[in-house]
């Protein structure tokens, strides 16, 4: 099989103070500590264990700047076979349909079985990329996967919809695929991994070698535009319940109860 | 649990090269995920986490400097002290295990075992299916091992061992222990015993307040007869036991800044969210103080080791500096938990919050692999070329 995961590498803001930078439109990124978005670890990790059932090969790849590559190396560590960096200033800039025409310029004519991508990520919640790019290379899709199994060229997604219900859909491969977290457990890189990819020089295309026109992608090429980014003022009604945990469990129970929560 | 931030205060991590990164914070999420969770428990049971064995072999963590051709990960030093930190910020006893597998028991099989001796163990000890234990320090000498009682006699092609060593990190676990024994000459000899042989016991030491996430006890060989192929072949006297030992100190003072960084950013987080008087205790001169005390000597630690792991990898290490490295950030993070225990209060004696245990851990630290006095001897000789230990 030949599987291609799309991965990114996110800011970790879970532990720190955020704050909005002078343009008003990005994070002050200082005190920032980078790693792979959540979903795409999920998604390498299906990747690894469908290529350890079925055989074949999976390709990492990421659009970013320089400092990006260093997913890719994570990838690879965890037991990617090739990995392929996009990465061209000119694509900087770019919104969720920008990003998914780099990626279908650099996936088109490939051999191709299975397409993974994260869900969503963890710094534009938007959740775009793998549908658009399943539009661009006219392949079946399913999202939010929460099982993944490869039966000969037929995938078989059981996703979660509304109500707490579990769809199973059966799709012809080559298929795109985005997965949720928590649909499997993924490793941790191994010293020996990291040791193995050390070095490697990871090949890096950009917008000439994709026959890209440089318009299409990127800011120039975006169709939609960040408006403003704002930390939303604390809200009024919210009260913090401090304590040992049995308190704050007893506190949160009166309360519910006070209110006519239960 | 709050997550854990890592003190960085001048932008240390853009000194490390970028798979010193990815181990570092490959063994880190490993740490956070599977180790804090339960160290707490294991602490106060007195018990080891027996799955961890198998999981630091599986992620390359055990003797991660041995050559890949004997089933090591042939890291780099700085790498090598990268773990020990991290595994030493969830607790020295999980980092003693560690130490003592990789440095005490891999690495002389490595340096002075034969070909057949390094492909029978260093496979299955860099995967945990055998867990190994090193066998110094008597009842009667530790910080003086050159005394030593325990013998080895010649038997004709075999070997009789006899001694008891005590204080051995991991021996009643260990399938395998490395055992030091001075010959009919005079001369020491390390051999590799095979922990179910007929004479060898290992009875546990207990009620233990430090490190009681690790197993101690001790290693006794009464009788033992063990053939030639058992002796590493390679030693060279004392030389030999007090190398390993310098590997391990070297990780040990790696070790130390996790400890530290454990301590500071739990008291850190405590002392900006506690409210005394109508305001953060994090907001008064004395906190102030403690915090940026300790903050420096963070920095200062792990200038210390950083540079030790660069001399270690271009091969100018000497024992000196790991001396003056174990014998500083030690004993800095000894006080520093002390100091953090009395930023959180009464809550600090409790085993919900880590600087507690870790004080309790670090005065083993401090005492064992050269207490914190012999190092300031080996200083002391080092800087004016006069011997001040004893007589012999
Ligand atoms: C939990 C734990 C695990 C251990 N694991 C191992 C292991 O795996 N393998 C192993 O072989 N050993 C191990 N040890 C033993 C450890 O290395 C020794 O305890 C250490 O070397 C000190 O020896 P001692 O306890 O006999 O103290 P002593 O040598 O009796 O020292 C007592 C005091 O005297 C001081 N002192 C000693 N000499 C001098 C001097 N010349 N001048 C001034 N003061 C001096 C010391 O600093 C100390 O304060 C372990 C110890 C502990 C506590």
């Amino acid at each position: 099989m030949d599987i291609y995961v799309c991965i990114k590498r996110v800011a970790d803001t879970s532990e720190v103070d955020i704050e909005i930078d002078r343009t008003g439109l990005a994070l002050t990124e200082d005190d920032f500590s980078y790693d792979i978005n959540e979903w795409d670890n999920f998604a390498v990790e299906a990747a690894l264990q469908l290529k350890e059932e079925h055989g074949g090969k999976v390709t990492a790849l990421t659009v970013g700047i320089e400092d990006d590559e260093e997913v890719l190396r994570r990838a690879l560590a965890m037991g990617c076979d090739e990995a392929l960096h996009l990465s061209d200033p000119c694509f900087e800039g770019s919104d969720a349909w920008g990003i998914a025409q780099i990626l279908s310029a650099a996936l088109k004519g490939k051999p191709l079985d299975l397409l993974l991508f994260g869900t969503v990520s963890a710094d534009e919640g938007a959740g775009q990329t793998g549908g658009f790019v399943a539009g661009l290379l006219d392949l079946p899709m399913v999202s939010l996967a929460t099982s993944l199994k490869v039966n000969g060229s037929i995938a078989t997604v059981s996703h979660e919809v509304e109500g707490g219900l579990e769809r199973v859909r059966e799709l012809d491969l080559p298929a795109v695929v985005t997965v949720q977290t928590g649909i499997n457990e993924p490793r941790y890189v191994s010293i020996r991994g990291i040791r193995k990819v050390s070095g490697i020089e990871i090949p890096v295309s950009g917008v000439g070698d994709l026959g890209l026109d440089p318009n299409q992608v990127g800011a120039s090429g975006a169709r939609v535009k960040l408006e403003e980014l704002f930390l939303p003022p604390q809200g009024q009604s919210a009260q913090m319940l401090e304590g040992s945990d049995d308190e704050i469990i007893d506190k949160l129970l009166d309360l519910l109860q006070e209110n006519g929560g239960l | 649990m709050a997550d854990f931030t890592e003190l960085d205060f001048y932008d240390l991590s853009s000194l490390f090269s970028e798979d010193d990164i990815m181990v570092r914070d490959m063994v880190r999420s490993y740490c956070t995920a599977k180790l804090m969770p339960i160290v707490a428990d294991e602490w106060e049971a007195g018990t080891f986490p027996m799955p961890v064995i198998g999981e630091m072999g599986e992620l390359g963590l055990l003797g991660p400097c041995v050559a890949e051709q004997y089933g090591g990960a042939g890291m780099t030093g700085t790498q090598y002290g990268l773990i020990c930190q991290e595994i030493e910020r969830v607790d020295s006893g999980l980092r003693s295990f560690n130490s003592v597998q990789g440095s005490l028991v891999m690495y002389p099989v490595e340096a002075f075992g034969s070909e057949e001796q390094k492909m029978e163990w260093l496979p299955k000890l860099a995967s945990g299916e055998v867990v190994g234990c090193f066998g110094l320090t008597e009842p009667d000498f530790g910080s003086d091992p050159a005394g030593m009682r325990s013998t080895c006699r010649k038997d004709g092609d075999d070997w009789i061992l006899n001694g008891q060593k005590m204080w051995i990190t991991n021996s009643s676990m260990s399938q395998m222990g490395i055992f030091w024994a001075m010959d009919e000459a005079g001369v020491c000899q390390g051999f590799i015993v095979d922990m179910s042989l007929p004479g060898v016991s290992a009875p546990e030491q207990k009620h233990k307040w430090s490190l009681r996430c690790s197993v101690t006890g001790e290693m006794i060989c009464q009788d033992v007869r063990v053939p030639e192929s058992s002796r590493l072949p390679n030693t060279q006297h004392m030389k030999s036991p007090l190398s390993c030992l310098t590997q391990a100190r070297y990780g040990i003072a790696w070790g130390a800044v996790g400890a530290m960084q454990a301590c500071f950013d739990e008291a850190l987080r405590y002392t900006q969210e506690r409210k005394i008087y109508n305001k953060p205790l994090a907001g008064f001169q004395l906190t102030a103080d403690k915090l940026a005390e300790m903050a420096t000597e963070i920095t200062k630690a792990q200038f210390l080791v950083w540079r030790l792991g660069q001399m270690k990898d271009n091969g100018t290490m000497l024992p000196k500096h790991v001396s003056m490295a174990k014998r500083n950030n030690v004993s800095k993070a000894l006080e520093m938990a002390h100091t953090c225990r009395t930023l959180l209060g009464a809550n600090g004696i409790t085993l919900e919050y880590q600087a507690g245990r870790h004080m309790c851990n670090l005065e083993t630290v401090l005492t064992y692999e050269g207490t914190h006095e012999i190092h300031t001897l080996i200083l002391g000789h080092q800087l004016s070329g006069v011997a001040p230990y004893g007589d012999r």
